[in-house]
């Protein structure tokens, strides 16, 4: 019973990771309405970028908002440069660069930092204040600071102008620009906001999972399963899937053994995409001839 | 000049033309209706006057040149469009809807000040300020999608179509509304309306557009008055 | 238009609208069609007689093209003409090698009944992911095939199967030398793998150009209008993935028995990043261009790699630098050559063209 209780906290404690992919990979859906396979990616080299300023010397903390400002500004900046131009591209060409994207983050961090295995700090204290058995003050602080950066971007999109006007462009950007909002810059914003949401995941799962160029794929995963399962249309749907998915993996785990675990993950996709699209939480969206 | 000026616009839809050199003008304080059968190019009109269709041709607006520009930046020469439609922000509250209107505004008290003049010109709107605006009934969005506009504080609004869809009654109350807001506020008005007899009540000139082409202009009263014009191109 | 040109009972007009009007541009004094059935018969020459040219390594490296071309070939058939999106190919390969190397390992079968076996699995494998994937539209088939690739690599290292997987340790493969006297190993595996090579490019040749073809490429383009028009598209997209599985479960299979030696890591979603690199450059919907990109994925990233050794001095993680660029590579030339190297050939042939 204990085993159970602590696979699930440990589960929960993923799971915030996942709820941040699965976020940022909304965001960038509902703002372009295509999957940004490079956000694991993203999120990785964040994290190589925090490393190397502590490696230099920083402060955790000052390097952690340091990261997140500077991931914030990468990802208006990829927009601008490498997505604007190409709003009207096909299908195709969008996957196509998204890949790229990939390849080149992947590649470029092993080139600037190797593919060797480095260790990553973790901010939270050795031992929790209070005595358990059932969460690691790793696992504990990761969940607190995840449920902190999620609440702020709700009070975000909730209580601010610019806020509102995000949720306006991305639910109807002609009457968005009717209103003098610039829906390309409200893609644009919505594409540094999930750089950074991103980099927080990174930044967080990297003690666990050990810092290496590689080390995202399975977690971006999950984060698309979280995705699917809340709700490509649902941010709120995405964070809930991403957390049930983080506890849906030990439990699998406990069914079906460990190794299966990212098959658990390609089946949830493949069952929700073909049967329920829509996820928990997301509404249909027609297809127009 | 007159406040605004379209001169020889002509508007495309992809390699399709929708307009083929249309010329009109509208004078400050004045509202001008713009009629014709579906697909006329009314709405197209209105369209390109907001940059949201691709045209050639010259359009301009107190003076300043704004063929070209983007949607965005037209708004903030302070053009409203109440679209097609409605273009409702259907998810978000109608108080929000109101809030997203004076995006373009700084200061909070005009932004205050700005509900409370949409609040007294359409008091429904005020009993479902927290109401989620696609839960309104068509004639409050309605009201919903030019208090929105209103708030921008324009010197001009275009509205395509207001009475699309709405009861007589409604409709009628919309339109002395609009009036009082031309007079009260001086809001320039082009009017795009397949309901002539209330467009024509309302509008001081007519222009009737016959697929993408001007056909008739003239005063409301000059083109009410015409039998021809009324039986050939207005049906009644 | 007369009556008799509507019913195109002429034989000689008939023939003539099956052939391009394109043909007959010319260029340089020769037409389109000359310089295709020339550049074929050229490409041909080289690919039976090259061998004997080069020492044995580059014979190994012209047979890692070859398989490598029909993988390309395969996805290229499935993305190229018919429009469906895939980023799990790595999978489908992978099958083939096991396929393959399983029956040589555990149930010591002859390499040379593999291909056939492994082909027909992945096809069966294809057509069954094919079936839901009716339901799934570009993109979400796009994240379906992504899930795949990253799955596969650990599922071959699933404890439960690793008495026939080898696990992660692999499986090291091993094969009778070459029967034929005088040629060497390398250039037998060369010849063994480009007897499947022209099968699958000859075949793929006629499928496109058939009615199969002109069905594949309606539903690329109109999925809507092409079922209006009585194609039963669920049919044709279900099989074309099969297809599709089929030639990248022969190159996997021809990888597994050229290399002699097949591991889980060579089958992750890098390698599927691979084979959409390599179709993206080459061109889309093209069958030479599978050709030019199974080469650029062997020979470039070796001769980069090299290019880049001497100037950062032989550290592995440089090599990655390689990697970099082809990513920003795929980004020039999908903005800017959508058709890739073939199309861009085509396109400048056409425009020299009177």
């Amino acid at each position: 019973m204990e085993e159970l209780i602590q696979q699930v906290l440990g589960g929960i404690a993923t799971g915030a990771i996942y709820a941040c992919i699965a976020l940022a990979v909304v965001m960038i859906y509902q703002a372009i309405d295509h999957f940004n396979f490079a956000q694991g990616e993203m999120a990785m080299f964040s994290a190589f970028l925090t490393w190397q300023m502590i490696d230099w010397g920083a402060n955790y903390w000052v390097a952690f908002f340091v990261c997140i400002v500077i991931s914030f500004i990468g990802g208006i900046a990829i927009e601008r440069i490498v997505f604007a131009p190409l709003h009207n591209a096909p299908v195709f060409t969008h996957i196509v660069v998204f890949i790229a994207l990939f390849q080149i983050f992947n590649a470029g961090a092993g080139f600037i930092w190797e593919f060797t295995i480095k260790e990553f700090p973790s901010p939270f204290p050795e031992k929790l204040p209070f005595d358990t058995v059932l969460i690691g003050p790793h696992e504990l602080g990761m969940t607190l600071i995840t449920l902190i950066m999620l609440g702020l971007i709700f009070m975000f999109f909730r209580f601010t102008p610019i806020g509102l006007a995000m949720r306006a462009a991305a639910a109807s950007p002609e009457s968005a620009r009717l209103v003098g909002i610039s829906v390309s810059w409200m893609v644009a914003l919505g594409w540094g906001l999930a750089a950074a949401i991103g980099a927080v995941g990174g930044m967080m799962i990297a003690p666990v999972v050990y810092l290496e160029p590689n080390m995202m794929l399975g977690i971006l995963l999950y984060g698309f399963a979280g995705a699917v399962v809340g709700g490509l249309t649902s941010p709120g749907g995405a964070v809930v899937g991403g957390f049930l998915m983080g506890v849906i993996e030990p439990l699998a785990g406990m069914a079906i053994g460990s190794g299966l675990k990212l098959t658990v993950a390609l089946v949830v996709i493949v069952i929700i995409l073909i049967f329920k699209p829509s996820g928990l939480f997301g509404r249909v969206v027609v297809q127009r001839v | 000049m007159a406040f605004l000026e379209v001169v020889n616009l002509e508007a495309f839809y992809g390699p399709i033309q929708a307009l083929h050199g249309i010329s009109f003008s509208l004078e400050q304080g004045g509202i001008t209706t713009i009629l014709g059968a579906n697909g006329a190019g009314k709405t197209t009109t209105l369209r390109s006057i907001c940059g949201m269709v691709k045209t050639a041709g010259q359009i301009t607006f107190d003076g300043v040149s704004i063929s070209g520009k983007k949607t965005e930046n037209i708004v903030r020469h302070r053009v409203a469009h109440v679209p097609e439609g409605r273009g409702t922000f259907v998810r978000v509250t109608t108080e929000e809807n109101l809030r997203l209107g004076a995006y373009t505004l700084k200061k909070s008290q005009e932004i205050a000040d700005g509900m409370e003049r949409v609040y007294s010109y359409f008091p429904r709107l005020k009993e479902r300020r927290n109401q989620q605006a696609g839960t309104l009934s068509g004639g409050e969005q309605q009201m919903l999608a030019v208090g929105r506009a209103l708030m921008l504080r324009p010197r001009l609004m275009l509205l395509d179509e207001p009475s699309f869809g709405l009861a007589p009654l409604i409709v009628q109350e919309l339109f002395e509304i609009l009036g009082t807001i031309n007079t009260e506020e001086n809001v320039s008005m082009l009017l795009v309306e397949q309901n002539a007899t209330l467009a024509l009540k309302l509008a001081d000139n007519a222009y009737l557009l016959e697929t993408g082409r001007v056909v008739i202009s003239g005063t409301s009263e000059e083109i009410s008055a015409d039998e021809t014009i009324r039986q050939s191109y207005l049906g009644y | 238009m007369t009556a008799s040109t509507l019913q195109n009972t002429d034989p000689n007009t008939r023939s003539n609208l099956r052939r391009n009007p394109a043909d007959s541009l010319r260029v340089f004094g020769m037409t389109m069609q000359q310089i295709r059935r020339g550049s074929i018969i050229i490409a041909v020459l080289i690919a039976l007689f090259a061998p004997f040219a080069v020492e044995d390594f580059s014979v190994f490296q012209m047979t890692q093209v070859i398989y490598l071309s029909i993988a390309v070939l395969g996805l290229n058939l499935l993305t190229g003409f018919n429009g469906q999106f895939s980023l799990g190919h790595s999978a489908f390969m992978a099958l083939g090698a096991y396929t393959a190397g399983i029956m040589m390992a555990q149930w010591e079968i002859a390499y040379y009944w593999t291909i056939v076996p492994a082909g027909l699995i992945c096809f069966v494998a294809g057509f069954l992911f094919g079936l839901p994937a009716l339901r799934l539209e570009g993109l979400y088939l796009a994240l379906a095939t992504f899930a795949l690739a990253v799955a596969a690599p650990q599922l071959l290292k699933y404890e439960r199967f690793e008495h026939y997987t080898g696990g992660v340790q692999g499986l090291d493969l091993f094969k009778d030398d070459s029967p034929i006297a005088f040629l060497s190993n390398d250039q037998w595996w060369y010849y063994f793998s480009l007897f499947f090579g022209f099968l699958l490019i000859i075949a793929a040749w006629n499928l496109v150009r058939g009615r199969t073809g002109r069905a594949m490429i309606a539903i690329r383009d109109n999925p809507i209008a092409a079922t209006t028009m009585g194609i039963n598209t669920s049919v044709y997209k279900a099989t074309t993935f099969g297809v599709s599985g089929l030639y990248c479960g022969v190159a996997g299979a021809l990888s597994a028995i050229v290399v002699e030696f097949i591991a889980p890591e060579s089958f992750t979603f890098i390698h599927a990043i691979l084979l959409l690199i390599a179709m993206v450059i080459g061109g889309l919907a093209s069958i030479p261009a599978a050709i030019i990109g199974g080469a650029f994925i062997l020979y470039v990233p070796t001769f980069s790699e090299a290019l880049v050794d001497t100037f950062f001095g032989g550290d592995p993680s440089s090599k990655a630098l390689v990697w970099v660029s082809f990513g920003v590579v795929m980004v020039v030339v999908v903005s800017i050559m959508p058709m890739g190297f073939a199309g861009f050939i085509r396109w400048n042939l056409r425009k020299l063209a009177r």
